[in-house]
């Protein structure tokens, strides 16, 4: 969102004020449609950058240029992308804290692997198996989110950050603690061991307590991943830009006065939160298909990978959903590509994250960069002559309007 | 029939009656003022009004229906919306998306819809553009409409505030302070606008003032609080030039 100072110039300018409106009075209809279209390009560019990212990606793995651990990572980016973007729709868009959405990852993740797991041999489709297990992963994580937002949401203040915290942890160890198994009888569930299943001879453990669920087909490759970015982005972006979208930004900018025009605050709280649970859910099924084994550990689904998307949306700036992808991709890629500098690697990825912080933060970085856009220094590589337009696009437009 | 109608109206917090047994009948299509001095409990009353407090005792009805322990949220449906003393608007959206979000309830397309972006999206997105700009051209805003309503100047954002309250198409409309903050012309363009709203949209008007040269130029019947008690209520001229209506603003 950009700032636009413009306007309290026109205001000290009385006669430019008038004729401002005046001006906006005859052409209403092409600002409007000139403003819209802006908008439009923003979404454009935000959904463009993947698939050019995607054919630079393929462009490289033909030319062997890219190394094994990087390709092994290509899936992780669009997980913790799907994340990131997801994150910020209850960060950024609804405000309110959540560290829990490692949790809803997890629960994404083990039910649509129990599924697959389960029906392998039944859909031998693997598109058809893997859109299901997208479906359910989704759908339960997204009712998770209601679950636990009916009783949150409805309170004022950070308890949100509280009880996702909480509700990540338990869902990792009681995941950690859970076995099931199936026989020709159906499925056993025990929260004890293996043995406790009490299973007849054919019987075959799915989910085995700490050891987690093994044997999940492998239906994750970077071009399903990237699909669902796009999906991701979809939802986030259309719904940011709708009713449900602006009512869920009143909430944020202001919850009494949101009250006071009639938005149902619980109403709207819950369905982005829930929508960014069931997204985060996809991120689960992603990575659930994308490995042999899977097993809740503090490393994949703890509190600290909470924390790390909460550092992508932060760094990304809140609310900037472009921001948040590259936050995310630059920020995977920093550990692996500073591995070679061994032990000094910590430091520099925290160097480089207070960096980010200022650059995207200071005042009067973000004062610098308004002036220097791109198009500044594509005139200045031309000799061109800087017009008003250049740095302040809403300025020119009422000068315009004013002469 | 009056339509608003509050009877008895009190609410004491601890041990101090912020409202006591107060009274009010407004006719529709009137302009009505509550003047008072500072403490003397006009927010108060507006945020009972608009279900931000619970009262303790008495009735609140508006246009036959009794509304007194209802929500904020069906106050607004019942037909009563407000502006704040210190303005609370939609910041970090623009100031058509501001009105469009008074528009929310009057105008439906469910969550698919606008994800997919089905046709009824782009027909209901259309008809509230359309309703917004109407709105925002009564306030001479339609050209800042694309700025972020933080970047508004004070004026404009206190007019925007009004917008956005008349875009849930009430039937009733509360003021709290309108001219705080305004220099002497934007006050004169203010009771313009008020006059105008209320004889455009057939608007009843109840609007706390400090402000008595908009009080008088405006409002046909003037209710006084003091220390929570109603002081007296009539016709503007006489309540104005009440002895002890003077006494309460300037003392003994």
């Amino acid at each position: 969102m950009t700032k636009k100072p413009g306007i309290n110039q026109a205001k000290a300018d009385n006669q430019v004020d008038t004729n401002i409106k005046s001006n906006n009075k005859n052409s209403n209809g092409t600002i409007k449609k000139a403003k819209m279209s802006k908008s439009t390009r923003d979404n454009m560019i935000t959904y463009g950058i993947v698939p050019i990212a995607f054919i630079i990606v393929q462009i490289l793995e033909a030319g062997n240029l890219i190394s094994n651990l990087m390709s092994g990572l290509l899936v992780s980016f669009c997980i913790y992308i799907i994340l990131a973007v997801s994150l910020n729709l209850t960060v950024g868009i609804l405000g309110e804290l959540s560290l829990g959405h490692a949790g809803f990852m997890c629960l994404g993740a083990f039910t649509s692997a129990f599924f697959s797991k389960c029906t392998v041999d039944v859909i031998t489709f693997a598109p058809l198996r893997f859109i299901l297990a997208l479906l359910i992963g989704a759908a339960v994580a997204g009712l998770a989110g209601i679950l636990i937002g009916l009783p949150v949401l409805r309170l004022k203040g950070d308890y949100l950050a509280i009880v996702t915290l909480a509700f990540g942890e338990i869902i990792k160890n009681v995941i950690n603690a859970l076995y099931v198994g199936r026989d020709q009888n159906g499925f056993h569930a025990s929260l004890k061991d293996a043995l406790s299943l009490n299973m007849t001879d054919d019987g075959e453990v799915i989910i085995d307590g700490a050891l987690g669920i093994i044997g999940t087909p492998r239906d994750s490759s970077l071009l399903v991943g990237v699909l669902l970015i796009l999906l991701t982005l979809f939802i986030v972006l259309n719904l940011i830009k709708s009713r449900d979208g602006r009512a869920i930004m009143s909430i944020r900018d202001n919850l009494i006065a949101a009250e006071s025009v009639g938005i149902n605050i619980t109403k709207y709280k819950l369905m982005a939160f829930s929508i960014s649970a069931a997204l985060a859910g996809v991120a689960g099924v992603l990575y659930a298909h994308n490995l042999n084994s899977l097993a809740a550990t503090t490393r994949n689904f703890g509190y600290n990978m909470s924390i790390m998307i909460l550092v992508f949306v932060v760094l990304g700036g809140i609310g900037n959903i472009r921001g948040s992808m590259i936050a995310a991709v630059v920020l995977t890629l920093l550990p692996e590509l500073l591995r070679g500098l061994d032990k000094y690697r910590m430091l520099i990825y925290a160097v480089v994250l207070i960096l980010m912080m200022l650059f995207n933060w200071s005042p009067k970085i973000v004062a610098w960069r308004k002036q220097h856009t791109t198009r500044y220094f594509i005139n200045k590589i031309f000799r061109r002559e800087l017009k008003p337009a250049n740095i302040d696009q809403n300025t020119a437009d009422q000068n315009k309007g004013g002469q | 029939m009056a339509l608003l109608d509050v009877t008895n109206l009190s609410i004491s917090f601890g041990g101090l009656r912020a409202v006591d047994n107060f009274n009010i009948s407004i006719e529709k299509g009137s302009l009505y003022g509550l003047i008072g001095p500072n403490g003397a409990g006009k927010t108060t009353f507006f945020n009972l009004l608009t279900g931000v407090y619970k009262p303790n005792e008495g009735i609140i009805n508006l246009d036959g229906n009794n509304i007194t322990n209802m929500k904020t949220v069906e106050i607004n449906k019942a037909g009563i919306a407000r502006t704040f003393q210190n303005i609370r608007l939609f910041k970090e959206l623009s100031v058509l998306d501001n009105v469009k979000v008074g528009l929310h309830n009057r105008f439906h397309y469910n969550t698919l819809s606008g994800i997919l972006r089905l046709p009824s999206y782009y027909r209901t997105e259309k008809i509230m553009n359309e309703k917004a700009y109407e709105l925002l051209k009564v306030f001479d805003l339609e050209g800042e409409a694309d700025y972020l309503a933080a970047n508004l100047p004070y004026g404009k954002q206190r007019k925007l505030e009004i917008a956005r309250a008349l875009a849930t198409s009430p039937k009733l409309l509360l003021l709290d302070e309108p001219a705080a903050g305004m220099n002497p012309n934007e006050t004169k363009e203010l009771m313009d606008t008020i006059r105008f709203v209320r004889d455009e949209f057939d608007m009843t008007i109840l609007l706390i003032e400090h402000d008595m040269k908009l009080v008088s130029g405006i409002c046909e019947r003037l209710t006084v609080l003091n220390f929570g008690k109603v002081l007296m209520s009539g016709e503007t001229a006489t309540v104005l030039n009440d002895s002890r209506v003077i006494t309460a603003y300037l003392g003994e």
